[in-house]
């Protein structure tokens, strides 16, 4: 930072989804407060599901994020079928798993290489960064395409997918269908297996928060749909006393919701808690992956989720693959689900970190009332926490790689600020 | 001489981020796009922004804000072309059920402290508030009708892409009627084509992502889906969703919300 300057401006943090606002404020060169500003106009969700059938859910709630709509499907089917007391086949909960395959392989690549990666190797996006690594551009959009065909062909369409309804979808897949995604799938893996001690040599800040992680947990399989919540300092609870335990704030400054560990504050969802929290539920190929680039639990390091993406993406890759032999055509492709009074509640797990839903239905199928908490607004308070540490460090860097460290800080937790947000700024402010 | 590459520029104004989703998602033509134009400003790709005037721009989402509507004109300014994509940006999107509801009421609903926001009472396409050259319908975008509209004009030709409903790709493609076949209540004869009438081939009936059909009439459907066995209540939930303020559908959820339920 220059002697004269007394504030730090980046006008606009790009590479997340949705704008916002960020403000660090010093007094000499000890950061005072920050604040990420979320200010996307609001966007009313619970409102619009009220009077709605409790059928029509998935399909408003996918219109929540463009980059994550089954997650908001599969928390809204779970959380209705939960109030119902309807029970889904296991030919349609493998189908579900592998639809969430495809979200988390694109949404992680998208993430890893076209958000992430350009801040590590100094690019301002993936297209420049193809100039030089054309190579490792090429390799991500093909995966990226391989995880988009899962979701095309399950869902029907990559973003906002039709084929999802509560009880499982419309038409399942016939084998053969399925089978024409194994070569990409399989070419995929092999190619980001390939490419990750590339990754794991890229340029991570040494930097390291003691923080409560957040996840679900299953005992047999990596969490998608299931699980109990459980975190890093004793937490194990059914998602059923969510909000027994976690209560969202209305902070002014954001537009977006934040959230805290009742009797224990901020905490972290995605990434970064499942790996630490379930990594002996990896399965072996992914975990090898894991090893062999020197990465088990504890892991606290946020830069080096870009790392955990992989690892992730790996599993969804393999798991994906093992879903797609097994598969037989489901004699049905759902199940029904009944109409009664009742309240439901479901915790999935998108590629940012835990998506809750709770709907409370009427007689005649009606939503009442709804909440949705999102994991950015889960991850806010984190992010802020990790800033005003890292913000110890910028006064003592040249302008350009202060304010670019801040950004990169923001973007460890690929914020959807999307569920909720616009504009990202960085602005330090010195008193 | 190399030509000059025309700026391209991306913005986002209220909306899921889904559209503009779609060109990162056309994983095979993205280097061949960044190739014909210069990315001058998007955001959600890249931390690089070239200063106006564009040649040509793509804005998402609707207008709910003062500040959106203010930022909006400058951007209308700053392009010589501007295309709207999605069903946001076209229609109002599903922000839009704000405008046939009380909004301080949704504002309570979700928000502790309502009295903290600053939103508009309606949600508006965008070219309700600046002159438009071009609108892609769909919620989503389709992703080969985004490029078709790129390609049309970076090469000064209009768009080949028909304003003929979902029934008529159908028949095209061969898909069994889901309603005649089925019984399954569709949307398909009033929606405007676009996603390569997708639901039916699913399965399911078509629920009006892409808006009305050039020539759309909601009412002359209503009797063919009632019969099938929605209500009227359904029927006019089915057209208040992503396209709400579209004229065709916003008419005909209007005309049942006044009408009582029937008692049959």
């Amino acid at each position: 930072m220059t002697q004269n300057a007394r504030t730090i401006k980046v006008d606009f943090l790009a590479r997340v989804e949705g704008e916002g606002a960020l403000t660090i404020r010093y007094k000499g060169n000890e950061p005072k407060s920050v604040e990420l500003v979320i200010f996307e106009p609001p966007r009313f969700f619970e409102g619009f599901l009220r009077g709605r059938s409790q059928l029509e859910v998935p399909d408003i709630t996918a219109r929540i994020c463009g980059i994550c709509p089954v997650a908001y499907q599969m928390s809204s089917c779970h959380a209705i079928e939960d109030a119902a007391g309807a029970r889904i086949t296991p030919e349609i909960r493998a189908l579900r798993r592998l639809l969430y395959c495809g979200e988390w392989i694109e949404s992680h690549v998208l993430h890893m290489f076209m958000l992430h990666a350009p801040d590590f190797l100094g690019y301002p996006d993936a297209i420049t960064m193809a100039k030089d690594h054309g190579d490792l551009v090429k390799a991500s959009l093909r995966i990226k395409k391989a995880g988009n065909a899962i979701v095309n062909l399950l869902g029907g369409r990559e973003i906002h997918p039709i084929n999802v309804c509560v009880g499982g979808f419309y038409r399942a897949p016939t084998v053969s269908e399925l089978r024409t995604l194994l070569p990409e799938l399989m070419g995929s893996k092999t190619a980001l297996a390939e490419l990750m001690p590339t990754l794991a040599g890229l340029p991570f800040p040494d930097f390291e928060r003691p923080v409560e992680l957040v996840s679900l947990k299953h005992p047999d399989e990596y969490p998608f749909n299931e699980g109990r919540l459980v975190s890093n300092r004793g937490l194990d609870i059914s998602v059923h006393e969510y909000e027994r335990h976690f209560e969202e704030q209305h902070v002014a400054h954001s537009t977006a919701l934040h959230s805290v560990h009742l009797g224990h504050g901020p905490y972290v969802v995605g990434p970064l808690a499942r790996f630490n929290l379930c990594f002996d539920q990896l399965r072996p190929f992914a975990k090898r992956a894991a090893e062999a680039a020197n990465l088990v639990p504890p892991l606290l390091n946020p830069f080096k989720t870009l790392l955990v993406r992989g690892v992730e993406t790996l599993h969804a890759l393999d798991e994906a693959i093992a879903i797609i032999e097994a598969y037989r055509q489901p004699a049905s492709p759902r199940v029904e689900v009944p109409v009664r009074a009742a309240v439901g509640m479901a915790a999935t797990e998108a590629p940012r970190g835990t998506l809750y839903h709770r709907y409370q239905v009427d007689a005649q199928g009606l939503i009442e009332d709804a909440k949705i908490t999102p994991p950015t607004s889960q991850n806010q308070k984190s992010i802020e926490d990790d800033l005003f540490a890292i913000a110890k460090r910028l006064p003592e860097m040249p302008h350009d790689a202060a304010t670019k460290l801040a950004e990169q800080t923001v973007r460890n937790y690929d914020p959807c600020i999307s569920c909720s947000t616009h504009f990202l700024r960085v602005r330090l402010e010195h008193e | 001489m190399k030509a000059k590459k025309p700026k391209l520029a991306v913005f986002k104004l209220a909306s899921c981020d889904g559209c503009q989703l779609s060109l990162l998602d056309c994983e095979d033509e993205l280097l061949a796009v960044a190739g014909a134009v210069e990315i001058a400003y998007f955001l959600e790709a890249t931390s690089r922004i070239v200063k106006g005037p564009y040649d040509l721009t793509l804005v998402e989402g609707s207008i709910t804000t003062e500040h959106d509507a203010e930022r909006l004109r400058l951007i209308r300014k700053q392009s010589k072309k501007l295309i709207t994509i999605g069903a946001c940006a076209t229609a109002g999107g599903i922000q839009a059920l704000r405008n046939f509801a009380d909004v301080a009421e949704y504002a309570r609903v979700v928000y502790a402290r309502p009295d903290t926001l600053k939103t508009l009472a309606t949600s508006t396409p965008v070219a309700a508030h600046v002159a438009v050259d071009y609108e892609l319908r769909g919620c989503p975008v389709d992703k080969r009708q985004l490029l078709e509209v790129l390609n049309a004009f970076l090469n000064g030709r209009p768009p080949r892409i028909g304003s003929h409903s979902v029934c008529l790709d159908c028949k095209r493609k061969g898909t069994v009627c889901v309603m005649v076949a089925h019984g399954t209540p569709c949307l398909g004869p009033v929606t405007h084509s676009g996603c390569g009438a997708l639901c039916p081939s699913y399965t399911r009936g078509c629920f009006g992502c892409f808006g009305p059909s050039a020539s759309a009439h909601p009412a002359a459907l209503r009797p063919a889906l009632t019969q099938l066995g929605k209500t009227e209540a359904e029927v006019a939930r089915l057209y208040a969703t992503f396209n709400a303020a579209a004229p065709a559908f916003a008419a005909e959820h209007q005309s049942l919300a006044k009408r009582k339920e029937p008692t049959t």
